[in-house]
């Protein structure tokens, strides 16, 4: 099994990251804070170590047979007509079906895979206890009454139905992990949960490729998560991380299942993003980044999803392989531009860019405009830091 | 469990009648009901007039109220429809999608509710 104990902390998009500094997604949906590292981490960790060990026994298991009764499902407890593992690959496709609407999805998979309490799932999610069990119910009567079968899909449906799987598994990390430091006592890692689920999905379909990329991308951003943050709890770019307070262990685990991927097949969206994190992982210093093969690969991404967001963060590759004006370019192509009005990492991108290129006037300006976008306090303290830094430059 | 298969059209989208893309469209729409008897399914299905044939009856209070058009003045409008058998809602899902319409247009699924 691949589920380990993992560390705190952290707040980081794995795509984002290639933004390099323009800006990390991952603050848009950070609760607000400010609160830096505390020395009660350490308690924090033990007691989420003790909450994994609890929710693996028994009593869990027991919680997910009742809550599944309804439908019959035998779970850890096989009646011998199914082989269990099976079992749990139909529940996670079955969790994870596209006729239930996403937050239906994540709710259902973690109640039922997780063997959380509705009340854990409910302030992971910052949603109340009724309104998350209204949510189960609601997925559990569609199943019912749409027909939504309790099967593994077929060969023909595996890609698209496995990659629904791992976007509700990821969904899962990045809520765990915007969770960020702090003082509170969390009872359930949702992070620990991610990577637990991957690993199951990891054992039952060990020749797929994607889900072992997956894994390799959490396990990369998690490794990160001590030198996301600085000391009065503003986000720190990839560029300007502190990179030997990367996780090492994590980074080689990362790397090894990376590895595995390749060996298992051709690369899909998570292998290919997973190929663009290693890469950002292998340099020493963030100026020895291999930026052409970034931006090779995020043409290759672009293959799978031609999103204005992944144009976005090849732009910003292009602008450090390249120049910032190459860059610049690119992302004020029309086309771009109009589909991502609003988007505030779209004009902080564009705001680095001009920096760099010693546009400082014009950088000020769009800087300005990003922070009227978004509402999260760390943002605002980052660009806040970001305009000081144009108005008095000052040697790094 | 027996499936409503509803399609709604696009008419930015839509092949224009007397067009080769629309003789294309008859012809898939042949095939299709043919592999539909092929597979075994029961089903019944129909084309419908376009919106500009229809007319809108309600009553309240007693009172009739006909209206010329469609129930909702919408883009995109039902132009048909399946009903079949499935034993599954991923069958339904991968015969909606085999729709020639779900090109242009969309294709809602819903069960239909045994009494």
């Amino acid at each position: 099994m691949l589920a380990r104990l993992i560390r705190i902390l952290g707040d980081f998009d794995l795509a984002e990251d290639a933004l390099q500094d323009a800006w990390v997604a991952a603050s848009t949906t950070w609760p607000t804070r400010g609160v830096p590292d505390n020395p009660a981490g350490w308690l924090v960790t033990t007691a989420r170590r003790k909450a994994v060990d609890r929710l693996r026994s028994v009593a869990a298991s027991e919680r997910r047979q009742r809550a599944w009764g309804e439908l019959s499902i035998t779970w850890d407890i096989g009646d011998g007509s199914q082989p269990i593992p099976d079992d749990r690959l139909r529940l996670i496709f079955t969790c994870c079906h596209p006729a239930l609407g996403l937050e239906a999805q994540v709710a259902l998979t973690l109640r039922s895979l997780g063997g959380l309490s509705t009340g854990e799932v409910a302030s992971a999610f910052l949603i109340s206890e009724p309104a998350l069990a209204q949510r189960v119910v609601r997925a559990k009567r569609k199943i019912r009454q749409a027909g939504i079968a309790y099967r593994v899909p077929s060969p023909g449906e595996l890609p698209e139905r496995l990659a629904a799987v791992l976007a509700v598994i990821y969904l899962i990390f990045n809520a765990g992990y915007l969770k960020s430091s702090g003082p509170e006592l969390v009872d359930v890692d949702l992070c620990d949960e991610a990577l637990r689920l991957c690993g199951v999905v990891i054992d039952l379909l060990p020749d797929e490729p994607e889900p072992l990329a997956l894994a390799a991308m959490m396990w990369f951003q998690d490794a990160r998560r001590a030198a996301r943050v600085d000391a009065d709890g503003v986000p720190v770019t990839l560029e300007e991380q502190d990179r030997s307070r990367w996780d090492g262990a994590g980074l080689a685990t990362g790397l090894d299942l990376l590895e595995r991927a390749h060996r298992a097949g051709p690369s899909g969206p998570y292998g290919l993003k997973a190929s663009i994190a290693a890469l950002h992982v292998a340099a020493p210093r963030s100026d020895l980044t291999d930026w052409g093969a970034i931006v090779r690969l995020y043409d290759r991404l672009l293959e799978w999803e031609p999103t204005a967001v992944v144009r976005l963060n090849r732009a910003v590759a292009v602008a450090m392989a390249d120049s910032p004006a190459a860059g610049l370019a690119l992302i004020e192509q029309p086309g771009l531009a109009d589909e991502l009005v609003g988007y505030h990492l779209y004009e902080a991108t564009r705001a680095d860019l001009l920096r760099r290129s010693g546009r400082l006037d014009e950088a000020a300006a769009s800087y300005r405009r990003a922070r009227a976008q978004t509402d999260n306090r760390a943002e605002h303290r980052f660009i806040d830091r970001r305009l000081r830094q144009l108005a008095d430059p000052a040697p790094r | 469990m027996r499936y409503m298969l509803i399609i709604h059209n696009d008419p930015d989208l839509h092949p224009i009648p007397g067009s080769a893309e629309w003789d294309q469209l008859m012809a898939d729409y042949g095939e299709f009901s043919k592999q539909l008897v092929e597979q075994g399914h029961t089903f019944t299905g129909d084309p419908l007039n376009d919106p500009s044939t229809a007319t809108t009856v309600r009553v309240r209070d007693g009172e009739t109220l006909t209206v010329d058009g469609p129930f909702a003045e919408t883009k995109e409008w039902m132009s048909g429809y399946y009903i079949v058998d499935f034993d599954n809602l991923d069958q339904a899902l991968r015969c909606a999608a085999m729709i020639p319409s779900a090109k242009f247009g969309s294709v809602e699924v819903r069960p239909v509710a045994e009494m």
